[in-house]
């Protein structure tokens, strides 16, 4: 527990305004590519660009990239465990 | 054991509160105290048990003999509902760790309360106001609901019932959960007393951490589920149900991403309670401390792996059964470190089989039956057979009512001289143990072999050749109804009118024996420096003298 005041970092509005823009960006990548048929890859499309987004959210908006590390483990932990769930899943979907 | 004049003197923190109010309701609900909320989630809980522990002694009623004896068909679908929706929701998630998580997680880590205090105290009310609605789901135009607590699509989508309602509900208890799981895991890194490294915290600490994760990575997957059923009913969107384009075998994969897990919400925090109290009746240290610890973790993860072996029947891809059903086993390795490193504690061990203990050897009996058939249940061949019958009804309440339920029994037993100062008749309290062993068998066992015959669950009327053991079945459920008023009387009776208890009757010796029984407000005058590994019985001279 050797928890030191460290200071924190404060993050330029710009900054904020283009991970925004990115996002939105991104959302209408998502719905055009919808609209394309791709098959089986249309999830794995839609998942990979959600996956791009959550990323941005949780290092810049939850300002997880200038946190302590510890809450990286957390977030690492949680990401995998979601993975793994979405990969079982698939064994589902892709063999039915 | 004598206390020093000083611990004589500390007022406990019944009288002494946080709040404005000195006495009265007002200083328990408005209450940041960690012992207050943790006895508010008892006082709810018990009554919350207790109604649906007489709901489901009238759905046995009703199955005392073949055809209509009691009730109606739709009767019965909207009680055997509720009484799983109540035991589940009300009783067994929130169960060990709301109530003795938040009791003695600080005490055990030598803090002085949670993290977060008042978020604990808002999670409590959250946790009210989810039963709350749970109650208006029942009384309001609608009625009560009636598809099983497992809200399986297509039928949720289609009934009439107040479903939105009561699913909202769980919704909103979901939250309680999150935020307590929350405020455990930061108590857990941020407040452990001096001196008590990750591996020197009991084991009971270790279990409730685990917990903590499951309850906040699973539950918001309920809470997503949850809101797409509401949609889907309030606005049609094809999601789950087929008619619509929706594919139901999504919701039973996403109810079960978060039930499975919950499974284990349920049974590790007794796990941890089952760890805490046989090192204190063997009066040894625990065998294969870190195995344990590292075990609790490895259940936590495992069971995010599972969750689809509840659903082998149903139409699922075969490569996903296969997969499944092999992780299943899995499972079935750290449940079983815990219970050889237990048995192997005991050995050699100068036992005093006082009734926390008992409680605990009736746990180890029953949840490995209850396990031990979840491996049958879990391996392909015979779950074809055997599922959504009577077989998978005795298996669930031997490990969660077998397993959780007698070690809530089992903790109440164990920390009630903390809890209150006081003790109950131990002599009754051998009794309750004997009868909960004889009646729950008796409740239960015939389930399995009427099962294994092929009597399909959640059924109010069954063929004649089941009636002989439905039979045997009700007359356990009357046994059990003696034996549970006989265990709670016992526990009313010390409160009011026991003798008061030396403040450290069992000898334990983790953090909460440290202070006063009851602890005072804000648990130790001075906080203690941790020197021994937390099962070391050579202190216990040592805490005489102090
Ligand atoms: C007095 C004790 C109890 C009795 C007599 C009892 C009896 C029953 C009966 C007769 C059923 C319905 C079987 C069917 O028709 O499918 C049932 C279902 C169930 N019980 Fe219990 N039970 C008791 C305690 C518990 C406890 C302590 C728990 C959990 C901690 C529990 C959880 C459940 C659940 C989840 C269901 C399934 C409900 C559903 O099918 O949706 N029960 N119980």
């Amino acid at each position: 527990m050797a928890h030191t005041e460290k200071k924190h970092h404060i993050t330029p509005y710009s900054t904020y305004i283009i991970v925004w823009l990115a996002l939105v960006i991104f959302t209408s990548i998502t719905v055009t590519v919808a609209g394309i048929s791709l098959g089986t890859y249309t999830l794995l499309v839609a998942l990979f660009i959600a996956a791009i987004k959550s990323a941005l959210v949780i290092n810049i908006f939850m300002h997880i990239k200038f946190d302590e590390s510890i809450f990286k483990v957390f977030l690492i932990l949680s990401g995998t465990t979601l993975f793994v769930i979405f990969l079982l899943t698939f064994f589902d979907f892709l063999y039915r | 054991m004598t206390n020093s004049s000083a611990v004589l003197n500390q007022k406990s923190f019944y009288e002494e509160g946080n709040t404005k109010a000195k006495s009265g309701l007002a200083a328990w609900i408005f209450s940041t105290d960690h012992k207050r909320i943790g006895l508010m989630y008892l006082s709810a809980i018990a009554i919350f048990f207790s109604v649906a522990a007489i709901i489901g002694i009238f759905m046995r009623l009703e199955l005392i003999s073949t055809g209509k004896d009691l009730m109606d068909a739709q009767t019965y679908n909207t009680l055997f509902t509720l009484h799983g929706v109540i035991m589940i929701f009300l009783f067994i998630i929130p169960g060990i760790p709301a109530v003795f998580g938040n009791f003695f997680l600080p005490l055990q880590l030598g803090a002085r309360d949670v993290s977060f205090p008042r978020l604990n105290l808002f999670s409590f009310w959250i946790y009210i106001t989810g039963a709350i609605l749970v109650l208006l789901s029942l009384v309001l135009p609608g009625g009560p609901i009636d598809t099983g607590w497992t809200f399986y699509i297509p039928y949720s989508v289609r009934s009439g019932t107040n479903i939105s309602l009561a699913i909202f509900a769980a919704f909103v208890l979901g939250f309680s959960s999150i935020l307590t799981g929350i405020n455990f895991i930061t108590t857990v890194h941020r407040l452990r007393a001096p001196g008590m490294s990750w591996f020197k915290m009991p084991l009971f600490v270790w279990a409730t951490y685990a917990t903590a994760w499951i309850q906040i990575i699973a539950t918001p997957v309920i809470a997503i589920t949850i809101v797409l059923v509401i949609i889907e009913r309030l606005f049609g969107v094809g999601i789950f149900d087929p008619s619509l384009g929706g594919d139901p075998i999504l919701y039973q994969h996403l109810f079960w991403i978060y039930s499975h897990p919950a499974v284990y919400i349920m049974i590790l925090p007794a796990m941890g309670v089952v760890s805490e109290i046989i090192p204190t009746f063997a009066r040894r240290t625990i065998f294969g401390y870190k195995a344990i610890a590292i075990s609790s973790l490895a259940i936590a993860f495992v069971g995010y792996l599972v969750w689809a072996h509840h659903m082998f029947t149903s139409g699922m891809s075969d490569t996903a059964r296969w997969i499944f059903s092999l992780l299943t086993f899995l499972v079935a390795l750290p449940s079983g470190v815990k219970v050889f490193n237990w048995v192997a504690t005991m050995y050699k061990g100068s036992i005093d089989p006082k009734p926390p203990f008992l409680w605990v050897m009736n746990f180890i009996f029953l949840f490995s039956i209850g396990g031990l058939t979840g491996l049958v249940l879990g391996s392909l061949v015979t779950d074809v057979h055997l599922h959504d019958t009577y077989f998978v009804v005795a298996h669930f309440h031997y490990v969660m009512f077998g397993g959780t339920g007698t070690i809530f029994f089992a903790a109440l037993y164990y920390w009630f001289p903390k809890i209150f100062g006081k003790m109950y008749n131990i002599k009754t309290a051998n009794i309750g143990v004997a009868l909960f062993f004889v009646a729950f068998n008796l409740l239960y066992f015939p389930k399995f072999i009427l099962g294994y015959m092929g009597m399909p669950r959640r059924y109010y009327d069954f063929l004649p050749e089941f009636e002989s053991l439905q039979f045997v079945s009700t007359v356990g459920s009357w046994l059990m109804l003696i034996t549970l008023i006989l265990i709670i009387w016992n526990l009313m009776h010390g409160i009011l009118r026991g003798r008061k208890s030396e403040s450290n009757p069992w000898g334990g010796v983790t953090l909460e024996w440290h202070t006063s029984s009851p602890p005072p407000l804000e648990n130790f005058k001075v906080i203690p420096e941790v020197k021994h590994e937390p099962y070391d019985f050579s202190q216990l001279e040592d805490m005489k003298n102090d």
